[in-house]
């Protein structure tokens, strides 16, 4: 464990947007245009203060880098103890990426309670960043719950139509879950007291625990109920459309980008690697529902006829990809579903935004209210066609890598389940381009689209980085690949027991793949039938 | 050949200028001269490329440019892999003939397009250069790539600008459903091709050609079993199928001439269609170790060529002709490749690149010609007044319909021969075959350019009925139409280059029968199989027929081919009553031919409804079932809250005020005592110590 600079960067990156909320408390709630400008420059430097984790990182060490270790609560040993490696340092800089853009794209959106907002916002940066960052289950567990609050306001007070519904269904599906989870935290954390005498919430103690397998069983349950709901997965998935749709363009952009990776997250950090046993025993059960979840949001995805709601299932759909990713318990395939991770927040982020911007010329979600919009909005049209593309996994964008890696990773496993969820491909394909033609393509024949404007510059501006992340990671994604080798390995030496970390491309094992060590050969009872993931 | 991966780049250079800053600030003309800039770098290269691999002892050279997906540890059938896939080019005889066609053929179709799109507005002008740049980025991409990811890559690209230049004239809704129906049904094929390449990796540990090659040359031919290799030829072929529009996938081609018409020429005629054939001859090891699937591949060849042909012959609108034919010849290479001629398949590739890019072109100046007419019906006579387009598409048609000495004889010929040898009940299939093609075409050179002009008069009425690709919606055709007239010369001179072509094209695969050595066969074999075997048989022997009976094969097919050709000028130029005597007579095989034998309307039916109806029952499901249990569980949440508020507010509660009820009418009863007078105080005391006494004496002494 280290700390690769001589400041705490992680507790500057999670308290940069607190201290703008802070500050935006002492301001007339009157000045609308200072307050703007305060949270725009604030989620700024928030992005800027987080860089070092992309360029300091060191990709290579096995460590948790930029820790920083406090106690906090001595009398039942929990800490405030924080940590990243290659996964949780690209959610964080997903996050304060999508902190700026979803902050900058509610300008001429909020116009009410706008130092609520702001305000609001920054308290949830706040909050999902030390989620991913804290080492401390505990820890993890009061921003788990705190980043709650401000969501719930947001949708609840800035949204549409139904928000008190939507938003009072997402607060309680997500404590439902949460509670049950904080009963397996406690168990793990009593568990691991009644072997060492240790009362500690020590995420990395947890990793190298051996729970008896009935224990990693309920554990894996508790787990599960919070973190799946959160994903979230079929079946526990109907307060996200509900969520999308009432919340504001920020809220969704927000909620899908980040707050959803919270579950995957969740799964990756803790349920694998602390109940390795009980993940192998509920693989067929996991990969069942995911795969359920591609083909079932997809469709229903197909018979929307919201805008945004048709891109919220699809949510559900892409999600399903990045669970069966995980579960392949292969390398190729968790590293595919980190990556998925990203380019779901990538991409579902951005048309997310793409779905605000004509809402708020527009006011309506209604698809059939649109069409022809390529003729009068051509660069937005050009933007929307990126997005799609890259939602549906075309080649040269970064959905592709994470959809091919996922299979791939499957497709070693289980070849059906790989079929299955190749299923998704075309659905997706159908549902996506259904979309584009009924609003992009045909004729302007609703009299009240002939003069939208296009993209302002502003507006632009929330998509640059995202166009060129998609390319990026579409084209050259070996930065990203190569910053989570470590986190996966993590994972795997837990997950199976006949896996050895080697580092692939350093030892030259990409010629002689024998050059990967094979440890579990003993014990050939322990290796899992399951063809994968050495 | 060090700068390979520059030929694909130019053009994507090329797009990336137009689609950035064209659409905002470039003219009609800087737009057309970038787009043809990079083509022309991209044609130079190749040429150049070319050369050097000819000269080169080695025909096979790799560039590695960097890595795209880094090696992660897999698990595959033979122990632990790393999945890698880097951004690597392979040019090889069969790549290096495909990239000289694509560049080739798309440099003159960029030309043509200058002067076809002129009367499009700026930005859709500029947009159409920028896709067909993006396109032909994505084609050689698809040609170099050295492993199977990489080539997926230009596969779905390709798909992509397919889908977006069917659409270009977007406003239309049958342009935008073709183009989206292209893209769909693409994905279907897409679906198997992806899990190809998951079983290429599980099997062979690699997506390299070569490597995948070398491995497969190592395993045991599956005669009779249908094992790994052929499941892996199952799926790649599905990929196939769908790009290359076979049976039951090529439901999408004919729908796809909504496109412009170069783009018909350049995409869904010479180069991308014939992907899939490409690809199962860039895997032509795996293909060769899966005898059954070889059959399977044969056998759909052979129906969608005869199938294609028979619709092909009932269709009026001059595209759909090509586009049926298109379908056809394609049908042909499978089968050359299904028996085993990969080199015939990649011949017949080139010249039907020549020809057909070269009928589509000429229609397209046709309809140019005829204000964007397209039905046949309301032509003829045209050669009266487009001479050199009635001569270069005649030379296409000759081409085509396989008379000597045009390119399409010598390919098609040598497919014919192969087949025969193979498999005679394709060889009779694809010999019918060949007659209906000869028909339906000189039946579309008759009707379009010979017999009366049966078109809309000209003059001052300007704009006929509407034709079917009317550019209508941006301003376009704001000029009269002085009726039919010749292509301007930036449309006539690539028919020209064209037409040399196809008649020049086959002389490289001249057969030995007739004199020549088939140097094309030569030049492509080392593509086709692994460099073990190569290097140890140098020249496999297979079965052969005596140089006469070789010519007696080629002598009947020629017959044929002037058999329809004879047939379709008595039915359309000598007597066209006889025609539609014929097509009355017959009515129900003409209705079903007309109808492309309501292949559409079946799949609409099912697959389109099926799956609409069910993400509609889906999603009610979900409103109401999955949806409707969270909402029931709140609502029993809220019903058991009213129930606990009644009971507190009346049992709970009710005990509480119960017992102040209690207290405050016990105390309004006992105020009573509280009168404040000693004596009635001294009074009860007295009461209370005499009853007390008189207690404890009863407990003391009786108890």
């Amino acid at each position: 464990m280290s700390n690769n600079l001589d400041y705490p960067l992680l507790s500057l990156i999670m308290f940069t947007p607190l201290a703008g909320a802070v500050i935006l408390l002492f301001v007339n709630k009157r000045s609308e245009d200072m307050i703007r400008w305060i949270a725009n420059v604030t989620a700024g430097i928030g992005f800027l203060v987080s860089l070092p984790l992309w360029f300091s990182f060191d990709a290579a060490s096995p460590d948790w880098q930029f820790v920083q270790r406090l106690p906090w609560i001595p009398s039942i040993g929990a800490e405030y103890f924080l940590g990243v490696d290659g996964f949780s340092a690209l959610l964080v800089l997903l996050t304060t990426l999508m902190g700026v853009i979803a902050i900058l794209c509610s300008w001429t959106a909020i116009t009410e309670r706008v130092k609520e907002y702001y305000i609001f916002m920054l308290v949830l940066q706040t909050g999902m960043i030390g989620a991913f960052v804290s080492l401390d289950f505990l820890l993890f567990f009061v921003f788990w719950e705190v980043m709650l609050v401000p969501m719930y306001f947001l949708i609840g007070i800035w949204g549409s139509d139904n928000r008190l519904y939507s938003a009072i269904k997402f607060f309680l599906f997500t404590l439902v879950g949460s509670v049950v989870m904080l009963l397996g935290i406690l168990a793990v954390y009593f568990y691991h007291h009644e072997v060492t005498g240790v009362y500690t919430f020590d995420i990395t103690q947890f990793h190298a625990l051996n729970m008896p397998f009935s224990l990693q069983w309920w554990v894996f349950l508790a787990f599960f109920l919070g973190f799946a709901v959160k994903v979230p997965m079929f079946p526990f998935h109907t307060w996200l459309p509900d969520a999308h749709t009432d919340a504001p363009t920020a809220g969704s952009v927000i909620l899908a980008a980040v707050l959803l990776k919270m579950g995957t997250y969740g799964f990756i950090r803790f349920s694998l690697p602390i109940l390795p046993e009980a993940t192998q025993a509920f693989v067929p059960w996991v990969a069942g529902l995911s795969i359920i979840g591609i083909i079932y949001g997809a469709l229903v995805a197909m018979a929307q006829h919201d805008w945004k709601r048709l891109v919220a299932y699809s949510s559900v759909s892409h999600m399903g990809m990045v669970m069966l990713g995980m579960f392949a318990l292969t390398p190729v395939g968790i590293t595919g579903s980190i990556v998925q991770q990203l380019n779901h927040g990538i991409s579902t982020g951005a048309l997310f935004l793409l779905v605000g911007v004509v809402y708020e010329r527009r006011h309506t979600r209604m698809i059939a209210e649109y069409g022809g919009l390529s003729k009068i909005m051509p660069a937005y049209a050009a933007v929307f066609l990126i997005m799609t593309m890259s939602s549906i996994g075309l080649p040269t964008l970064n959905g592709f890598i994470g959809e091919v890696l996922i299979l791939q990773g499957i497709f070693v496993v289980n070849k059906w389940w790989a079929a299955a969820a190749a299923t998704g491909i075309v659905l997706g394909a159908a549902y996506m381009l259904w979309l584009y033609q009924r609003t992009m393509f045909g004729a302007v024949d609703n009299p009240k689209n002939e003069n939208l404007p296009d993209l302002s510059i502003r507006e632009w501006a929330t998509f640059t980085p995202l166009i060129i992340l998609a390319v990026w990671i579409g084209l050259y994604p070996k930065p990203f690949i190569d910053r989570l080798d470590t986190s996966v390995d993590r994972v795997m030496v837990r997950v199976n027991s006949a896996y050895a970390p080697v580092n692939v491309e350093d030892s030259g094992a990409a010629a002689s793949p024998a050059a990967l060590v094979r440890d579990g050969e003993v014990d050939d009872a322990a290796t899992p039938v399951r063809g994968g993931a050495r | 050949m060090e700068l390979i991966w520059l030929i694909p780049l130019l053009p994507g250079i090329g797009a990336a200028l137009n689609g950035v800053f064209g659409v905002r600030y470039f003219s009609k003309q800087t737009a057309a001269a970038v787009a043809c800039a990079a083509m022309g770098g991209a044609l130079l290269l190749s040429i150049v490329a070319f050369v050097e691999l000819l000269g080169a002892e080695h025909r096979e050279h790799l560039v590695e440019l960097a890595q795209w997906i880094p090696p992660i540890a897999l698990e595959t059938a033979s122990g632990i892999g790393a999945f890698e896939a880097p951004w690597a080019f392979r040019l090889d005889p069969l790549s290096g003939m495909m990239i000289l066609v694509v560049t080739g053929i798309g440099s003159l179709i960029h030309v043509y397009s200058v002067a076809y799109m002129d009367h499009e507005p700026r930005g859709g002008y500029v947009r159409f250069f920028c896709y067909l740049n993006l396109f032909c980025f994505f084609m050689l991409t698809l040609v170099l790539g050295s492993n199977l990811l990489v080539m997926f890559v230009g596969w779905e690209g390709v798909g992509l600008c397919s889908y977006l230049l069917i659409g270009f004239w977007y406003h239309k809704k049958s342009a935008s459903d073709a183009g989206k129906k292209a893209f769909v049904v693409n994905r279907i094929g897409d679906f198997g091709f992806i899990l190809g390449i998951f079983l290429v990796f599980f099997t062979f540990g690699t997506l390299d050609f070569r490597a995948v090659a070398e491995a497969a040359a190592g395993m045991p031919v599956e005669e009779g079993t249908f094992g790994v290799i052929s499941l892996i030829c199952l799926l790649l072929f599905i990929g196939a199928v769908g790009k290359s529009a076979q049976i039951p996938l090529y439901v999408w081609l004919p729908d796809a001439m909504e496109g412009p018409t170069p783009v018909s020429a350049l995409i869904h005629a010479a180069t991308m269609v014939t992907a899939g054939v490409y690809m199962v001859g860039r895997n032509a090891v795996l293909f060769t170790h899966a005898p059954e699937m070889m059959l399977i591949v044969a056998v759909i060849g052979a129906l969608t060529a005869l199938m294609a042909a028979t619709i092909g012959l009932v269709q009026t609108d001059i595209k759909r002709v090509l586009a049926y034919s298109t379908v056809s010849q394609l049908g042909y290479m499978f089968l050359a490749t299904g028996v085993g001629a990969f080199a015939a398949g990649a011949f017949h590739l080139m010249t039907h690149a020549f020809f057909k890019a070269l009928l589509f072109l000429g229609s397209g100046s046709v309809i140019h010609a005829m204000n964007e007419e397209q039905d046949m019906r309301k032509m003829g006579n045209m050669k009266a007044y487009m001479p050199v387009t009635f001569a270069t598409m005649g030379i296409g048609t000759l081409a085509i319909a396989g008379i000597p000495p045009f390119s399409g004889f010598f390919s098609k010929d040598e497919i014919l021969y192969r087949t025969f040898l193979d498999n005679t009940w394709l060889w009779g299939l694809a010999v019918v075959t060949a007659g209906m093609t000869a028909f339906y075409m000189a039946r579309l050179m008759f009707m379009t350019f010979y017999g009366e002009y049966r078109g809309p008069s000209w003059g001052a009425a300007g704009h006929a009925d509407g034709g079917q690709e009317a550019h209508g919606g941006q301003g376009a055709h704001a000029h009269a139409w002085h009726g039919p007239h010749e292509s301007p010369r930036l449309m006539t001179a690539p028919l020209q280059a064209l037409a040399a072509g196809a008649v020049i094209a086959g002389f490289i695969g001249v057969p030995a029968a007739l004199g020549g050595g088939n140097r094309i066969e030569h030049f492509l074999e080392p593509s086709f199989v692994a460099e073990a075997a190569h290097a140890e048989e140098g020249g496999h022997e297979e079965a052969h027929l005596s140089h006469a009976a070789e010519l007696g094969l080629m002598g009947l097919s020629v017959l044929i081919a002037l058999g329809g050709i004879a047939l379709a000028h008595r039915l359309y130029v000598r007597r066209p009553d006889e025609s539609e005597r014929l097509a009355a007579d017959f009515a129900g095989a003409h209705r079903v031919l007309t109808n492309k034998y309501y292949v559409d309307e079946l799949y609409d039916a099912t697959a389109v409804k099926g799956t609409m109806s069910s993400a509609r029952g889906l999603w009610t499901v979900d409103r109401n079932v999955v949806d409707g249990a969270v909402n029931g569980t709140g609502w029993l949440t809220r019903a058991s809250a009213w129930v606990s508020d009644v009971v507190d507010k009346y049992v709970v509660d009710g005990l509480v005020n119960l017992v102040g009820r209690i207290c405050t009418e016990g105390s309004y009863a006992f105020r009573r005592a509280q009168t404040g007078l000693i004596q009635n105080y001294a009074v009860a005391t007295l009461f209370g110590v005499f009853a007390f006494v008189t207690f404890y004496i009863a407990v003391r002494y009786f108890g």
